[in-house]
């Protein structure tokens, strides 16, 4: 954009500008979608979060691992501004961007952010409504009202959740007459409803036998083609099963990031290792 | 000691009983008859009217006041009658005075408890104000109902000048009960999980489409429950209406009113208000204590109504949830 206020130029700079050299760059690496920059965080005067960097590329699972009470969740819930509804606690340091959007730049829309940013959490937690009217929820309340339209999108969504055979003659019946996988895998689809950008799970199968859990877990692989997922899980195993990266998180720091393959097979810290291998945790 | 806590219930019941029985064996004599219809028609039908009592060729008779003049279009000769006053024809107009007030208290300390309540307990956080306003709200509830009577009367009657009125009753009894129904209605958004909360903000709803769609209609069942009590003592108090919009009397009928804003601004008859006149405000005798016990039984299967109809109301909102 060439604003009035320059006056026209006569000599032309002598640098030319580097011929398409950030474009070439964007094609050849995959782009980060959710970047975390030296995260401080906490609760009132305890700090839980110690500099967190981290970049989750696009369309690809990231797992956070680590023992109970080092911050994964803590830094999941901060990628959809979760934790704004818990008083006195925030981020104190640096800042997470989605696609280059600051999320905490204070003229963000929040309601937009989450609606780009789904979340499935540790407890299934369906609303006592129909199955229908938890898939449309969603919708509804983006101010969507064509019957068609929410009908296509409940189909859609309980298809990608691989609920759709399951369910598809009770759809007006009570979400909680389904069985706790069943409720878990509505939450997903009630996720994908509003058709996000980036879903984030939190221990999605911590209450799930593990029939239910292989289901789940087939479901995250097929997911991964349109969604950048983000799991929090203390299952070891299954961090290895679905993930692409891991993160390893120990008191609120994270220790490493990279490849999945990596992280299981040759990781750099002793404290991962110790951790995958059983040693601690 | 165990007996002692056994005898302390049982005298609670036996209380309760003897009260129940007494008002419902003395006031069935006035409503219900042993002629066809068995229901003493008139006296849920009719206005109150004097009560003319005389004799007459040796026959007691028993008038109201339209009836005796009748009577005495074609009798000319000159009786020597008794007037009782209320004593003849009935009570419709303190049964319909006593629903309007509870249904327009409900309405005012509904809407207000539970905005207040949505505030408290999804809004604001705990800060010195908050627990202030906390204690302010407990206390409000211990302020006894004369009290609450005088502040209507000084404030709605006067100083808004609605003169007395159901306006100025139903704020009235609405901010009495107000305290109950902000504490019941808190705990019941309290009871409902987090998770329904965190589910929906996490789907892009709004803080006030949660609340709206997804927190509130789960704890109207709560809420509802919490206002049964409420009703009962709206229904019940003689305090707080008597300056702000009990009539001893009156003729016309609610609905009977010019405009239809002089809805609001007119005073009505009410049931307790109606006992405390007809058993402190006359001469006391066998025909007043028909319709003292009449009334009470009449007021007592009123409430009970009024509160089952709210019973229900709330099954049915509780088997749509099934949760």
């Amino acid at each position: 954009m060439v604003t009035v206020m320059e006056p026209p130029q006569t000599v032309r700079p002598q640098t030319p500008p580097e011929p398409s050299e950030p474009a070439a760059n964007q094609v050849e690496k995959p782009q980060a979608m959710i970047d975390v920059r030296e995260v401080d965080f906490r609760y009132g005067d305890n700090k839980v979060l110690h500099d967190i960097s981290l970049q989750m590329p696009a369309r690809a699972v990231t797992a956070f691992i680590g023992p109970s009470g080092c911050g994964k969740t803590t830094l999941l819930r901060c990628i959809n501004r979760m934790n704004d509804l818990v008083d006195g606690s925030g981020i104190s340091k640096g800042a997470i961007h989605i696609d280059g959007i600051d999320i905490n730049s204070p003229g963000l829309d929040v309601v937009d952010l989450r609606r780009r940013v789904g979340m499935v959490f540790q407890k299934s937690n369906p609303f006592p409504k129909s199955i229908y009217e938890n898939i449309a929820y969603g919708l509804r309340v983006a101010g969507v009202k064509k019957r068609s339209r929410i009908d296509e999108a409940v189909e859609k969504s309980l298809r990608s959740a691989a609920l759709w055979d399951e369910v598809k003659d009770r759809l007006e019946s009570n979400a909680y007459g389904l069985s706790g996988g069943q409720q878990q895998r509505l939450c997903i689809a009630r996720a994908l409803a509003v058709e996000p950008e980036v879903v984030l799970m939190d221990e999605p199968c911590s209450a799930l036998d593990p029939i239910a859990t292989a289901k789940i877990e087939e479901l995250i692989q097929a997911l991964k083609t349109q969604y950048t997922i983000v799991i929090v899980t203390h299952n070891m195993q299954q961090a290895g099963r679905v993930s692409d990266f891991t993160a390893f998180f120990y008191l609120g720091k994270l220790i490493e990031f990279g490849p999945t393959v990596k992280i299981f097979t040759n990781p750099v810290e002793k404290q991962t290792e110790d951790y995958i291998t059983g040693r601690f945790g | 000691m165990f007996w002692a806590f056994r005898l302390a219930t049982y005298f609670v019941i036996a209380c309760a009983t003897y009260i129940f029985l007494d008002i419902a064996i003395k006031g069935s004599r006035t409503v219900f008859t042993n002629r066809a219809p068995f229901i003493n028609v008139k006296f849920l039908t009719e206005p109150p009217q004097t009560l003319y009592v005389f004799d007459y060729q040796g026959k007691k008779m028993e008038l109201s006041d339209r009836e005796f003049r009748k009577w005495q279009e074609t009798h000319k000769e000159p009786v020597e009658a008794t007037s009782v006053a209320y004593s003849a024809g009935g009570i419709w107009p303190c049964i319909v005075g006593t629903a309007l007030l509870v249904v327009g208290s409900m309405i005012v300390a509904l809407v207000i408890g539970i905005s207040a309540a949505i505030y408290l307990s999804e809004y604001s956080r705990d800060t010195r104000l908050i627990r202030f306003i906390r204690i302010a709200i407990l206390n409000l509830a211990g302020v006894p109902s004369i009290v609450f009577g005088l502040f209507g009367f000084g404030l709605f009657v006067i100083f808004f000048g609605w003169n007395v009125s159901l306006l100025a009753g139903w704020f009235t009894l609405g901010l009495m009960i107000l305290p109950a129904i902000i504490i019941a209605s808190e705990e019941s958004l309290r009871a409902v999980p987090k998770g329904l909360r965190e589910g929906s903000l996490a789907l892009g709803a709004t803080s006030w489409q949660t609340i709206r769609k997804n927190v509130l209609p789960y704890a109207m069942p709560g809420i509802l429950t919490s206002s049964i009590l409420g009703i009962a003592r709206v229904a019940g108090e003689t305090a707080p209406i008597m300056f702000t919009a009990a009539y001893a009397m009156r003729d016309e009928m609610p609905w009977q009113v010019p405009k239809w804003t002089d809805f609001f601004f007119q005073g009505v008859m009410a049931l307790p208000y109606h006992i405390y006149v007809v058993s402190s405000k006359i001469p006391q005798n066998e025909y007043t204590e028909r319709v003292q016990y009449g009334t009470a039984f009449v007021f007592l299967i009123v409430v009970m109504l009024i509160a089952l109809a709210s019973i229900v109301l709330r099954e049915r909102q509780r088997r749509r949830l099934s949760w």
